[in-house]
């Protein structure tokens, strides 16, 4: 039998690249414009100005633009990292250098500098995101509507990789909560599916033939771990806008998980009431399971995780640490899994 | 006219095998290997012994198919050169992922599959270059190419440990397996249909 479904996106409904590229042009030679204008070829002065308690800012040397002028705005003010409590830490922060060069993004390669490296062609302008499932204001959102409602603010969060190492970093966003409120899902909504966008021409590492992923690269979280206040999307880090590399335009952060959990580049997020499909869970089922907690207790067959080691480290010094459950982050999700065997369902 | 080939492509060579050494020495003394060093190097230094081991096993068939002979110590001096870097290989990770904890050295061994294999591995070449010095050769007698087969169970054994660590893609080593392939297939088809040849 042959299903026939309607296409996400009607022919009708895509831009001619010829009117997209004189927009494109348009627009980049428009922001170069205003920002000329507004701060005197300055554009470290587009967003989070000096003196706005930041704790974190990339060094103006290697400062990037935005990818569209609305975005300047958007960053124009940045409530800073709240003190004191789990939304920021007083750790030594992983140099900006390193966050954007060591990086697990198997779109770019299976390489850490592959990201920096093969990143070149990626374009973060346009977006859109599609909101799709159990959720009573489905559609495609340009992602300027999507970040509308929201305002800004730094989080400072540890990052741990389940290949045992971890990172300090300053990231810009708001919490994943605000966006799920805003396309109302309804009471069927028990889990959110997160897709990366699938796109060989400006993602080499799905060219690949030999790559064991089936794409698009996607992640999940129950309801209530998306909810919970330290889920984060992340638009920025280090005061400044994500870089292809890190998962421009959006991204998800969920501290107290693995790494891999925190989905890159956006474009689709799905709410279902059964337990969606990840990517590491599909490939490697006996290493990764849905819930991916950072657990010490938890073996894994190719890296320790009862310890880590904290980047950047010399080659003659040891930044090796233990690692915390919930990386963490326990006072705070602890009580999302009581009752749960955490062995079982790692 | 054989010797002074020979020694041509000992000048050649061992330049050619060193440099690996020498960049990963320059790389250390610029700060040049990344945020995570220690695993940086370990990843190179593996890729290098790998790499120097596929090639020892490549030399028997060249020599053969294009009636090289001046090629044959080639295989002795690539396999010599692969172990040289396992050992590196295994140095790094003792000395600088490790820092000497024999105890995490043991559990890793025992415990991580990928870690099993690559101890196999190594320790298979461990023997070869032990049983690899000419006196040695001489006293082992045919027994000698028995013992030395076994360079094909470690090279297969450091492809999975290769494959086995990098899960997202097998672009690496499929690179690898399809040049180890056929040399292996080639060794196969001269021991089973041309006894006596070898």
């Amino acid at each position: 039998m042959l299903i026939k479904s309607k296409p996400d996106i009607l022919p009708s409904e895509i831009t001619p690249e010829s009117v997209y590229m004189s927009r494109r042009k348009f627009i980049v030679e428009g922001a170069g414009l205003a920002l000329g204008v507004a701060a005197g070829g300055l554009s470290t002065q587009a967003f989070a100005a000096d003196g706005d308690g930041l704790r974190a800012r990339a060094p103006a040397d290697v400062v990037r633009s935005a990818p569209a002028p609305w975005w300047v705005s958007k960053f124009a003010s940045i409530a800073p990292a709240a003190e004191g409590g789990p939304f920021s830490t007083e750790e030594t922060l992983t140099p900006y250098s390193d966050v954007v060069s060591y990086n697990n993004f198997y779109e770019f390669g299976v390489e850490k500098g592959d990201p920096i490296a093969n990143s070149g062609r990626f374009e973060a302008d346009p977006w859109s995101v599609t909101i799709e499932g159990e959720v009573d204001k489905p559609g495609i959102y340009n992602l300027e509507d999507i970040l509308k409602p929201h305002a800004l603010e730094e989080r400072i969060y540890r990052l741990r990789c389940v290949e045992r190492w971890s990172m300090v970093v300053p990231w810009i966003g708001f919490p994943l909560a605000d966006l799920i409120k805003q396309f109302q899902p309804n009471s069927k909504a028990k889990y959110v599916q997160f897709f990366t966008l699938f796109d060989p021409s400006q993602m080499p590492g799905q060219r690949s033939r030999f790559t064991t992923i089936s794409w698009p690269y996607r992640e999940g979280l129950r309801i209530d771990e998306a909810v919970h206040p330290l889920s984060l999307i992340a638009v920025g880090l280090y005061g400044n806008y994500l870089p292809p590399q890190n998962g421009a335009p959006l991204r998800l952060v969920v501290p107290w998980k693995y790494g891999f959990k925190s989905i890159k580049s956006i474009v689709k997020i799905r709410f279902t009431e059964s337990e969606p499909e990840t990517s590491w869970n599909m490939l490697a089922p006996e290493e990764y399971g849905f819930y991916a907690n950072v657990n010490p207790e938890v073996h894994h067959p190719r890296w320790r995780q009862d310890m880590e080691t904290r980047l950047p480290q010399s080659l003659f010094g040891s930044t090796r640490m233990k690692t915390e459950i919930f990386n963490g982050y326990g006072e705070q999700v602890a009580s999302l899994y009581s009752g749960m065997d955490l062995a079982r369902f790692y | 006219m054989a010797p002074t080939l020979r020694l041509r492509l000992t000048l050649v060579v061992h330049p050619v095998c060193v440099a690996p050494l020498l960049a990963l020495l320059l790389a250390i003394y610029q700060n040049d290997l990344g945020p995570d060093p220690a695993n940086e190097l370990a990843v190179r230094t593996g890729e290098w012994a790998l790499r120097f081991l596929i090639l020892s096993l490549c030399v028997t068939p060249i020599r053969k198919i294009f009636d090289l002979h001046p090629v044959a110590p080639l295989r002795r001096t690539f396999g010599l050169y692969s172990f040289f870097y396992a050992a590196l290989h295994v140095c790094v990770y003792v000395i600088f992922l490790l820092q000497f904890r024999w105890a995490e050295v043991f559990e890793d061994v025992s415990e991580r599959p990928y870690i099993t294999v690559g101890f196999v591995s190594f320790c298979i070449l461990l023997v070869l270059a032990l049983t690899s010095p000419k006196s040695v050769v001489k006293r082992l007698g045919r027994r000698w190419v028995d013992v030395h087969a076994s360079v094909y169970a470690a090279a297969l054994l450091a492809l999975l440990h290769l494959f086995w660590i990098v899960r997202a893609s097998i672009a690496e080593s499929a690179f690898y397996a399809i040049i180890l392939l056929p040399v292996l297939g080639y060794r196969i088809w001269l021991r089973f249909f041309k006894l006596g040849q070898r």
